[in-house]
């Protein structure tokens, strides 16, 4: 028998049977600092550790400014497509039963499998002048490759999974007794869709393009291929912060890289309380 | 259901076309495309591409970083769910946030950070320059950066596993007199096996497949420290496509395995793929 010790002490609120709590909490905490915790200090104070003048002045020239507005506007975009895509399929996944079915379940996930250099260089084929798509666009004048939509699509490509893989359960647990019940009350299907079906999706959705959305922002593997990477034009943030390091400016990329971080962690708490807030609900509710 | 009226069925009809046009033109045709691609300049210069010198030493330092960062993460899962299912402390719901901060980090700025940890600026970076001990372009610092994109990936699968089954078998193991190693190896570990290689496939997908964190921190050393994505983007950048897309073939490859092997656990053992922050064990 293990000779438990009697600790005055205890981060436990509530005694345990069970062996190796400290064992496993000391080695979870001293994991989590060494790998995310320190590397996120570390950098947070090169990229603030000048005072504010600096950072501000980092992030103050017009080619960080523009790098970050194309890629807030391109993810933006981007996780409108992925909501749209990925509700549709979640919808055909959940309701419909048809052949091939499960290979469409499988797929989409690929965006998740395919590593992003794969996915980016593939995409630029395709939509390149003499691609498979981009021959057919060429003669209407649409260009994809290379320019702002090139970046959307890429990005649109890597968010989809998070919003079919958040709405797809909720679909499959709705309750059909409720739309059944508004249409036997003379409900249009319309009207079911946007007053009863899209209340219940509304969070799921929310969450799944925010993810997405979360993505998006920081993507960088599928993008720089399809970009053009044209400063003031086609550039996204994150490749200014591998442009900054090749140039030794680690103040400059690391003013870039916190205020990425910041947009993605409150992002993520956010989510997070929105999440804990529904779960209570739900608690109370049930 | 009752029998669908013509207007249901006409819904039905043009919804499902709508998602497999869509799928087939967003999903389907990147991955033909690589192959296609791959296989352009006919199947003997695709074999001389894939046997090539560059090519075979990123494979070979893709599986070496990978056969590394994915045990140690493995491990971490298991700690981190044991810890987070079967006590209750404080800070539990802060430790289990934190736990997810490396999927909202941009793979650019995760290699970043290990560049002002310990590159030669950084915090150790004088003490590892007095040493000769190398991290930042080198093949340490790619392990690291995979490590990072891949971090919460075991332990976001197993937490809530462990948390459904709860701890009533341990509990009772406990009772009845076995050491906790008997516990972990005859109880626990037989119990949460499926959710455990689930979370490794998607680990071990995501270290051979990693291209930002890694780019930023390799180097880029031809046959040294380039891992398969990075031979990829490099052989892409020289206009050598056959060779480009050759060895995103055997990504795309892996990719499918692990799309495969997904499928058979989630219809065999029913773990399922969890919606992102479904998991709180509130």
């Amino acid at each position: 028998m293990p000779v438990r010790s009697k600790r005055k002490f205890s981060l436990l609120l509530r005694p345990s049977p069970l062996p190796g709590f400290g064992l496993s909490l000391g080695f979870t905490v001293t994991y989590l600092s060494a790998i995310v915790l320190l590397p996120l200090a570390a950098i947070m104070m090169r990229g603030l550790g000048g005072g504010w003048g600096i950072f501000v002045h980092a992030i103050g020239t017009p080619r960080v400014f523009a790098a970050c507005r194309v890629t807030l506007e391109s993810a933006l975009l981007a996780a409108g497509f992925s909501a749209a895509f990925g509700f549709l399929v979640a919808w055909v996944l959940a309701r419909y039963r048809f052949p091939g079915r499960s290979i469409v379940d499988a797929l989409i996930d690929l965006p998740f499998a395919l590593p992003t250099a794969v996915a980016g260089i593939s995409l630029t084929m395709l939509y390149a002048q003499n691609g498979w798509i981009g021959r057919y666009l060429e003669p209407h004048n649409i260009h994809i490759a290379f320019t702002r939509w090139g970046i959307i699509l890429a990005m649109s490509f890597v968010g989809s999974p998070f919003v079919v893989r958040t709405v797809q359960p909720v679909l499959e647990d709705l309750d059909r007794s409720m739309e059944e019940a508004a249409t036997s009350l003379g409900a249009t299907p319309w009207q079911v869709f946007t007053r009863v079906l899209l209340p219940v999706c509304l969070p799921a959705l929310v969450t799944g393009t925010a993810l997405a959305f979360a993505r998006a922002a920081g993507e960088y593997g599928s993008v720089i291929f399809i970009a053009g990477n044209m400063p003031m034009k086609t550039e996204i943030a994150a490749l200014l912060i591998v442009t900054k390091l090749e140039e030794y400016d680690y103040e400059g990329a690391a003013a870039i890289a916190v205020a990425m971080l910041v947009l993605s962690l409150s992002i993520m708490l956010v989510l997070n309380v929105v999440q804990s807030r529904m779960l209570r609900r739900e608690g109370k509710r049930g | 259901m009752n029998a669908p009226t013509l207007s249901e069925r006409i819904t039905r009809g043009a919804l499902i076309a709508a998602a497999l046009f869509s799928v087939c033109l967003f999903l389907v045709l990147p991955l033909v495309s690589v192959f296609v691609q791959a296989f352009a300049q006919g199947w003997h210069l695709y074999l001389q591409a894939v046997r090539s010198s560059d090519v075979l030493s990123a494979l070979k330092l893709t599986l070496l970083v990978t056969a590394m960062a994915v045990p140690l993460n493995v491990i971490f899962g298991i700690a981190a769910s044991w810890a987070i299912t079967r006590f209750d402390f404080y800070g539990k719901h802060i430790l289990i946030t934190l736990i997810d901060i490396p999927l909202a980090v941009s793979p650019v700025v995760a290699g970043l950070m290990y560049i002002e940890v310990f590159g030669r600026n950084g915090w150790m970076g004088p003490w590892l320059d007095a040493h000769n001990l190398h991290i930042i372009f080198a093949i340490p610092g790619i392990v690291l950066a995979t490590i990072f994109v891949t971090f919460p990936f075991v332990a976001r699968e197993l937490i809530p596993f462990m948390q459904a089954q709860g701890s009533d078998e341990e509990e009772a193991a406990v009772v009845l007199g076995a050491s906790p190693l008997a516990i972990f190896w005859r109880i626990t570990l037989p119990n949460i096996k499926w959710a455990l290689l689930y979370g490794s496939i998607l680990a071990a997908s995501r270290a051979i497949g990693e291209f930002g964190a890694v780019s930023v921190l390799s180097g880029h050393i031809r046959g040294r420290t380039t891992t398969l994505p990075l031979e990829v983007e490099m052989a892409y950048n020289e206009y050598n496509f056959t060779a480009a897309f050759a060895a995103a073939s055997l990504l795309t490859f892996a990719a499918i395995i692990t799309l495969t092997v997904k499928k058979i656990i989630e219809a065999t053992s029913g773990v399922h793929t969890r919606a992102p922050r479904e998991k709180d064990p509130a």
